[in-house]
């Protein structure tokens, strides 16, 4: 039997990852967009494991709630990125350095 | 519950904007650019109906439907109201700035429609699941409106850098949900302040979640150290859009931080004021010094907003009454402001040319004395120079953390606001009595002209006549 603990700490780990990930990475802006996801994916783990041990179906419907949050936040995410291409003809975060101050 | 029309009358501002909304979306497709006067028209006649139908469904009872998730009281009558109002004047400043940029299109105000639907949601969300997508309806529209100018390179950076944060952003914010969700059971914040109140809950769990919420909500309010990103989208968004974005969606943030922090949470108040104390220590010294350096005005407005966003939080510190109403009221005050500020800004942008330096402020006096004159009221109000409603709104707030023996917050805030002072006297010196840079007559169409000048005495009456908003704003939260 898989314990609540062992499902929160799996989902503390993805939720780490992304937020490192975010704040680490500086090379290609796709990578974040990833990181989001799986973000919200480690959140995801989350709610279903406490809606499981805590026999309250709620927590499961929140979830399908925020997988279809997170693929119109994908939709907009990769639209933006695409306009940023057209403008910059690179996806680089280090390049994203025109707003300063 | 029965689902007939009486039984829905709560929730029919939003049933109305929504179906408004779509109308616009389509009736916009078989427009041409001539004709598009009829997209900017309906929206405007949308959020009017939509302000008359939560008029009509506004009273001092709490109703509650769809099993919890939606409430109706009378803090989200006076949050609509407020914020639906603020749409109304920047749909009327935009319309010119869009026109001048050839991106005047139909997006625009459909997007717009749909964001301040967010906010409404947010503003009457019962649970977890309805706050968080008024927050993505809002967060959605909003990334997709900072890219608007497709072939600006500033916008599509500035986009980029406000969609990672805000889903960064969203994304702690669940995750804190889901940990109080895991401690209480529940998702809805009604039954969860009771849990929390009844001591069945494990502690360590609940604050362990607090601190994620209240850093999501630092993040969507933009305060220290959370605020990287308000600058740089401020500056980055086509004037228009900064308009937006710096007015309305901060009395959406202010509905957020109520409705987790004060009805879900509120029996962790002494956890999370902790909390809202260093964040707004640090939004009032940050926001208020760093504001003295910047050449441009949208940056400077950005700073200036992480500031006034440590006045917000000083009012959740007292966590009662008084102090939400104090916080509601600055709020709203500051979200008026903050439309005419940037509305000014967008009045003095014309074609190819942004207002966007301190420069470009300069003899504004000799150009309009009239514009300059409604700038002054706005200024002073940022500044809280009496008899502006800044004034008040400042003094309500500290007033309310002096009354739970926190003087020497009130103190802090006291002395970060006259540093503040500095730049909005040296904007009102440059407009008075500099020489214009820019010679060029300013262009502004009847409406905008109208709205700042409604706005402009706004200001000023509101500080003169504070009495009825503030009685809405302590009424609303029983005080």
């Amino acid at each position: 039997m898989i314990a609540l603990s062992d499902y929160l700490i799996v989902a503390a780990i993805l939720f780490s990852i992304s937020v490192a990930g975010i704040f680490l990475n500086r090379k290609n802006v796709l990578l974040l967009l990833m990181c989001v996801e799986l973000m919200l994916l480690a959140v995801n783990i989350n709610f279903i494991a406490f809606s499981h041990f805590l026999s309250d179906v709620n927590g499961q419907i929140f979830v399908f709630f925020i997988l279809t949050v997170a693929a119109a936040e994908a939709a907009i995410g990769l639209a933006i990125l695409v306009v940023l291409f057209r403008t910059r003809r690179t996806i680089n975060v280090a390049d994203l350095d025109a707003l300063k101050g | 519950m029965q689902y007939d029309l009486i039984s829905l009358q709560p929730v029919m501002p939003e049933i109305f904007m929504l179906g408004a909304a779509c109308l616009v979306l389509v009736v916009d497709l078989f427009l041409t650019q001539r004709t598009r006067m009829w997209t900017y028209g309906l929206t405007l006649a949308t959020l009017l109906g939509a302000i008359a139908l939560t008029a009509w469904a506004a009273g001092p009872e709490r109703q509650v439907l769809f099993d919890g998730s939606y409430v109706r009281d009378p803090v989200s009558d006076v949050l609509k109201i407020a914020l639906l109002t603020i749409t109304v004047f920047v749909m009327v400043y935009a319309r010119d700035y869009l026109l001048q940029r050839g991106i005047y299109r139909g997006e625009f105000y459909t997007l717009a429609l749909f964001a301040s639907l967010g906010m409404m949601i947010m503003a009457s969300a019962g649970n977890f699941l309805t706050v968080y997508l008024g927050l993505e309806l809002l967060a959605l529209s909003m990334y997709a409106l900072v890219a608007f100018d497709r072939d600006s390179v500033k916008g599509s950076e500035a986009a980029m850098k406000y969609f990672v944060l805000g889903a960064l952003a969203s994304g702690l914010l669940l995750y804190g949900m889901s940990m109080l969700y895991g401690a209480t059971g529940t998702l809805n914040l009604a039954a969860m302040s009771e849990v929390i109140a009844a001591g069945k809950a494990e502690e360590t769990v609940l604050v362990f979640g607090l601190v994620f919420v209240v850093i999501g909500i630092a993040f969507k309010f933009g305060a220290v150290p959370f605020h990287m990103w308000v600058p740089d989208v401020y500056d980055g968004a086509p004037t228009a859009v900064t308009l937006f974005l710096g007015s309305a969606p901060k009395i959406a943030a202010f509905a957020l931080a109520i409705r987790l922090l004060a009805d879900g949470a509120g029996g962790l108040s002494a956890h999370w004021s902790d909390m809202l104390i260093i964040l707004a220590v640090a939004s009032l010294a940050i926001g208020n010094i760093v504001a003295i350096a910047q050449t441009n005005v949208k940056r400077m407005l950005a700073y200036s907003t992480i500031s006034h966003v440590g006045f917000i939080f000083l009012g959740f510190v007292a966590a009662d009454g008084r102090g939400y109403g104090a916080a509601l009221f600055y709020t709203v005050v500051y979200a008026l402001t903050a439309a005419g500020g940037f509305g000014l800004l967008t009045i003095l942008s014309r074609k190819g040319v942004d207002a966007e330096t301190l420069d470009d402020l300069k003899g504004l006096n000799d150009r309009s004395p009239w514009l300059a004159g409604m700038m002054l009221l706005i200024l002073f109000s940022m500044a809280g120079v009496p008899p502006t409603v800044g004034f008040f709104a400042k003094l309500f707030v500290l007033d309310a953390v002096v009354q739970v023996d926190m003087v020497w917050l009130a103190i802090v805030a006291v002395f970060f606001s006259i540093i503040g002072a500095y730049y909005y006297l040296r904007a009102i010196k440059m407009m008075y009595f500099d020489k214009p840079i820019d010679d060029h007559p300013i262009v502004a169409s009847v409406d905008s002209r109208v709205a700042m000048s409604v706005n402009g005495l706004a200001v000023l009456l509101l500080g003169i006549f504070p009495t009825a908003l503030l009685q809405a704003c302590r009424t609303a939260f029983g005080g």
